[in-house]
């Protein structure tokens, strides 16, 4: 690519960084991490779409602190910093989220504490924010929440349309009366075992499954991209 | 050594430092939302008992009208079960209940149940539970409409034998695969409405004993001992 310009190869650089944390180095296909609140709250669709739009702000939020105080950190302590930054940040989001979006907080406020359980977000601090500027971070953060959001709304619809018969069930929690109309009733009867927590472990399993039969052919993808590879 | 005890001394500081950062960012956004947590949690606390008692029916400050019931056979729990006390001009017209289901397939099942005076149920909701997705999680108004199935009933109608839901030959349904959870939730209706034909008067008379006495609930016995 030696006629690239500057721009160009920056562009294709956040190209490669956004397509890694959402799909080549997947949080919840590939890395498996965060299984804790994708195994318990993936019983509909719209419970994982409400944890991944959660996750996806704070992760944004995360990163982009981890990222401004990289240069402060003490190696032996990263980790206790990292864990203080993300409570505190995990805990202003769900007071405000309880004073300001309290119709919002009464279906999320289960799953916004969980958040703090979720793995990924300090993968994402320790592997990239602490040592990239706040705009990769930030893009970084966006890319894996996106990411580990899809995993939600696949593994929630899938639960759903097996388990309940039906898709789309409890819009109206996210987006007000008149999305209660998106709800779908499907011929199918529900199968009481996807909606069980044994479910979620096969939703799981097809849905890797299935993502490792697209990428078949695809070269191994070490997990951490640092900073310095060319963009080919 | 002096080397690592820098190291050691930066360590503490940023770890100092961070934490106060952090403590801040908490109380700020605690100071920024606490009001109107508490008053989200009022005005949803007032929503729900509008759910299970018309506003027409009563013209009296209903959550400043409360007393505790200790009763662990007919309310569910050992604890006090909080109770809502709705007049009309004066007069008893309704009460409210946050009674427990002790016996549901996950546990207790949290409820309020509105009746009033004559001894009809004016509405019942879940308001906590734990019951299986999909099965049991049927008596949530959200879910289905089961639990309007409640409203007009009373322990004559109908008659106290058919208390039960229809796999036990009582009136009330059950859903498929889950007999358990509608029947905890039967069952505790049924002991709500017993212990307030039984504690109605005595309810009452408790309650205008500690508006009598005026501004300190305190000391009057409305409060849990």
């Amino acid at each position: 690519m030696s006629g690239a310009s500057g721009s160009e190869i920056a562009m294709s650089g956040a190209r490669s960084l956004f397509a890694d944390g959402f799909w080549r180095n997947n949080a919840a296909f590939v890395q498996l991490l965060g299984l804790c609140p994708l195994l318990a709250i993936t019983t509909t669709l719209v419970n994982g779409l409400a944890l991944g739009i959660a996750t996806t702000l704070v992760l944004i939020a995360t990163n982009s602190v981890v990222s401004l105080v990289r240069g402060a950190l003490v190696p032996s302590v990263r980790i206790l910093i990292f864990v203080l930054i993300i409570a505190s940040l995990v805990t202003t989001v769900d007071m405000l989220t309880n004073a300001f979006f309290h119709d919002l907080y009464r279906v999320l406020g289960l799953f916004i504490p969980l958040i703090i359980t979720n793995c990924a977000i300090l993968a994402q601090a320790e592997s990239m924010a602490s040592r990239h500027r706040i705009d990769r971070a930030a893009l970084s953060g966006l890319a894996t929440g996106l990411g580990f959001a899809a995993a939600l709304v696949l593994l929630g619809g899938l639960r759903e349309i097996v388990g309940s018969g039906t898709l789309f069930s409890g819009m109206q929690f996210l987006f007000g009366e008149a999305a209660r109309d998106m709800y779908v009733d499907l011929p199918n009867d529900g199968m009481l075992a996807a909606i069980l927590p044994p479910g979620a472990f096969f939703g799981l399993a097809a849905l890797i499954a299935l993502r490792n039969f697209l990428t078949t052919g695809e070269t191994a993808v070490p997990v951490r991209r640092s900073e310095t590879e060319a963009p080919t | 050594m002096a080397d690592s005890e820098r190291q050691g001394l930066r360590a503490i500081l940023a770890v100092a430092v961070i934490a106060v950062c952090a403590a801040g960012l908490i109380s700020v956004s605690h100071e920024i939302s606490a009001e109107r947590i508490e008053r989200n949690v009022a005005e949803r606390q007032m929503r729900s008992l509008h759910e299970v008692l018309d506003p027409s029916l009563y013209d009296n400050d209903l959550v400043g009208t409360q007393v505790w019931a200790i009763n662990p056979d007919l309310l569910g729990t050992t604890e006090p079960v909080q109770v809502f006390l709705a007049t009309r001009d004066g007069e008893p017209a309704a009460a409210i209940f946050a009674a427990v289901a002790p016996r549901g397939y996950n546990g207790a099942i949290n409820l309020l149940v509105g009746v009033d005076a004559a001894g009809v149920i004016q509405g019942v909701r879940v308001t906590d539970h734990r019951e299986t997705p999909g099965l049991g999680d049927q008596i949530e108004i959200a879910i289905s409409d089961w639990v309007t199935g409640f409203d007009g009933t009373s322990l004559s109608n109908p008659p106290l034998p058919q208390w039960a839901v229809a796999a036990d030959d009582g009136r009330f349904d059950a859903f498929t695969g889950a007999t358990v959870t509608p029947r905890a939730v039967v069952q505790a209706v049924r002991d709500t409405l017993v212990y307030f034909g039984e504690h109605q008067s005595e309810l009452f008379e408790r309650a205008a004993a500690a508006e009598d006495v005026g501004t300190d609930p305190e000391s009057t016995g409305a409060n849990p001992p």
